[in-house]
């Protein structure tokens, strides 16, 4: 029981972290209709920036600096590169931003070289803030919740209350109509990319502490980010939430029960071989919870995609 | 357009006659391994050892044979056992008789396949395969030949030295075994549970576990179970960001007993760890660089730190590679003929540079030599790893570990 808590804690730092990748790329998908492929790229260079500041200034400056100049970074891409390759249609701005993630993952190796860069986790976070019977739950994933948590609150507030927020929501389904209306639409794309990358630049920084500073931490986290949104729905801020909790939920306790096939089974009626290692069906029947535990997110995906292609909280198809 | 091709073309003439005429004196060792692709930072970083090994100890003290100097020739295999097989016959074809490579068990399996096969088809342009890290224990068993020596512990002999560490810890009750979901994760976890059910039967494998390689964003559910389970010890046979992330989650959910590996060292691994790593990270390596086992070797790490400030010694085996072979070349006369190095090498004895008297094994060319399990640790340490102020000091030693470890190698002589 105390480890069920302790896995709802777990998961929710997960999530919280995806959330953040995934809430802008949402905004970014639904208003140019393009999946940014170097998105977690963006949140790689978040991690290496705060890294580069760390050594002279401390981790706290690097948490202000990096998303900032990531911020930027991402809103010169979109000004002087997917807008140019924008008229050409949608094929080109999705290899745009494929070969843009690859040539941010050379100059990465290229800056920092391939092993692993030992970015840390401030001193002053250092220590378990409190511990479930002998999990220890470590002071920095609390401050990454709240972290994540004050990110959503605000963008829930600049996007349903303020003036700039609601022109963004208008921009995002009625471009031509904002446009005529006296809006700058083109700006607004810019700015929404760049805060996208600036919040993709966040989650770099607080989680290269803890998931590793490193050339492929790009990769690792792209796909499930991409399958993130598509679950929660294009566009859907509540959408991108509650999927990543439920992905982080998810991977987290598949995880941690070794619940094998060999119960699941047994409890349904069927019988195991006599012999298992000569049996065809041998790897069916010993295989666990946490060697799929990767791929059910996926499943989720194509689940979701059947069933509710518009995802959850979706209001368009994909 | 033609002209231009035929001038190149004489260049390149003259440019490969001046380079073979530099390299006449030289005796040539290829290095196949990974200089390209995800794995290029440990492939790099070990040829940088093997060229400054054979300037240092060969080159300087004059070379082999009256004046032969060893000259390192890169190939990149990026870790594809099809594409080293192309490249060892590009070494072969450029009349290179030494192979070197260590990083994948797939490909050194590959090559000693393909070189016993171009021996006996061409006893005219033999080669030898000295193996400095690949530690499938088969290649020494069921896969030995003639022509493949192994210079590293393969991975039961570094386990037998990890349960002895572990047999003799009293405070040890419960172990916890994970790795990754490939053969040499699965090696790791057959040998630790047999062996310690034949040294301590007492000790209850709490866990026994295998995650995908590679796919595991974040360890912490991992290391949760580890600590609801009770362990007093984990074993793991992980490397690369597998092996950071796991270790960093076990130690940031409070678990403060020791955590046995293999590959916890070096290529960014140690400056990552840090102070976290501290008393509890363990290490089952050969070749110890702290403390220092002479003036020699002193000498030597700070004379490559000096020239590859970044660079670590992670593979002290190179050291020995090199210096075993100018021995052989040295007391067979002739670098030609690699039959007479072979059989020079067999039943070599040698005083390590690191430390410590190793032995060519005749049965099976499986290098008998002292293991060391090491502490990740800032105290003692006179040579660090990655800059960072931490390196491994030695903690206990087995001499001459597994010398007479049971092998199935039924060798064919030439």
């Amino acid at each position: 029981m105390d480890l069920v808590l302790v896995n709802l804690i777990d998961g929710l730092v997960t999530g919280l972290l995806l959330f953040m990748l995934s809430s802008g790329l949402t905004l970014i998908f639904s208003m140019m209709g393009v999946l940014n492929f170097a998105h977690a790229s963006f949140y790689m260079l978040g991690a290496y920036f705060a890294y580069q500041i760390s050594k002279s200034v401390g981790f706290w400056p690097g948490l202000l600096i990096a998303p900032l100049i990531v911020g930027v970074l991402g809103a010169l891409v979109e000004r002087y590169g997917l807008r140019r390759v924008h008229k050409y249609g949608h094929v080109p701005e999705l290899i745009f931003t494929f070969g843009l993630a690859l040539l941010i993952e050379e100059i990465v190796q290229f800056f920092w070289g391939r092993a692993q860069v030992p970015f840390l986790a401030p001193e002053a976070l250092n220590f378990a803030l409190f511990s479930i019977s002998g999990n220890a739950i470590p002071a920095y994933k609390v401050f990454m919740i709240f972290i994540s948590m004050a990110i959503f609150i605000g963008l829930l507030l600049v996007l349903t209350k303020s003036r700039v927020g609601l022109i963004i929501q208008a921009a995002l389904s009625h471009p031509q109509t904002v446009e005529t209306l006296g809006h700058n639409v083109p700006l607004i794309f810019m700015g929404v990319f760049g805060v996208g990358t600036a919040l993709a630049g966040v989650a770099g920084v607080i989680a290269g502490p803890v998931l590793g500073t490193f050339p492929g931490m790009a990769i690792v986290l792209g796909s499930i980010v991409f399958v993130t949104i598509v679950v929660g729905g294009l566009g859907s801020l509540w959408g991108a939430l509650v999927a990543s909790l439920l992905i982080g939920w998810v991977t987290t306790f598949a995880a941690s029960y070794n619940v094998g096939m060999m119960d699941v089974l047994t409890g349904l009626g069927f019988t195991p071989p006599e012999d298992l290692s000569e049996s065809l069906f041998r790897d069916i029947w010993s295989l666990t919870l946490p060697q799929v535990g990767p791929i059910l997110p996926y499943l989720l995906m194509v689940m979701v995609l059947v069933f509710r292609p518009y995802g959850l909280f979706g209001k368009r198809d994909v | 357009m033609k002209r231009a091709s035929r001038l190149s073309l004489g260049v390149f003439a003259a440019l490969s006659i001046a380079a073979s005429a530099a390299s006449a004196e030289a005796i040539r060792i290829a290095f196949i391994d990974p200089l390209s692709g995800p794995f290029a930072a440990t492939g790099v970083n070990g040829l940088h050892q093997y060229e400054f090994a054979a300037e240092e100890l060969v080159n300087k003290a004059g070379g082999v044979l009256g004046g032969k100097t060893f000259e390192i020739v890169p190939f990149d295999n990026q870790t594809s056992p099809k594409e080293s097989l192309i490249q060892l016959q590009v070494a072969i074809d450029q009349g290179i008789r030494f192979i070197v490579q260590g990083n994948s068990s797939g490909v050194a399996n590959a090559i000693t396949e393909a070189v016993d096969k171009h021996n006996r088809r061409n006893p005219d342009s033999r080669v030898l395969f000295l193996n400095y890290s690949a530690v499938d224990p088969a290649l020494t068993n069921d896969k030995c030949n003639f022509w493949h020596f192994r210079f590293d512990a393969h991975a039961d002999i570094k386990m037998d030295a990890l349960t002895d560490v572990i047999a003799a810890n009293d405070a040890i009750k419960k172990v916890y075994v994970i790795g990754q979901d490939y053969s040499f994760g699965k090696a790791v976890a057959d040998g630790a549970t047999a062996m310690l059910a034949e040294k301590r039967p007492d000790i209850e494998i709490v866990g026994n576990e295998l995650h995908p390689i590679g796919k595991v964003k974040d360890f912490t559910p991992y290391a949760r179970k580890i600590v609801a389970s009770g362990a007093d010890a984990v074993i793991t046979g992980n490397w690369g960001t597998d092996m950071l992330g796991l270790g960093k989650s076990i130690l940031e959910n409070g678990f403060t007993g020791p955590i046995f590996t293999y590959y916890a060292a070096a290529d960014g691994i140690t400056a990552a760890f840090g102070a976290a790593g501290d008393g509890s990270l363990r290490l089952v390596s050969e070749g110890a660089i702290n403390p220092p086992a002479s003036e020699r070797m002193s000498a030597y790490v700070t004379a490559f730190k000096a020239k590859y400030p970044d660079g670590n010694v992670s593979q002290p085996r190179i050291a020995n590679t090199v210096e075993m072979l100018a021995k052989a070349i040295e007391a067979a006369g002739t670098a030609d003929d690699v039959v007479a190095v072979g059989k020079a090498l067999e039943g070599m004895k040698h005083e390590s540079i690191w430390g410590g008297e190793l032995y060519m094994r005749p049965e099976d060319h499986q290098l008998i030599q002292d293991v060391h399990i090491f502490k990740h640790t800032k105290d003692g340490v006179v040579f660090d790893y990655d800059n960072s102020g931490y390196g491994l000091v030695v903690e206990s030693t087995v001499k001459n570990a597994s010398a007479d470890i049971a092998t199935t190698c039924q060798m064919e002589r030439p």
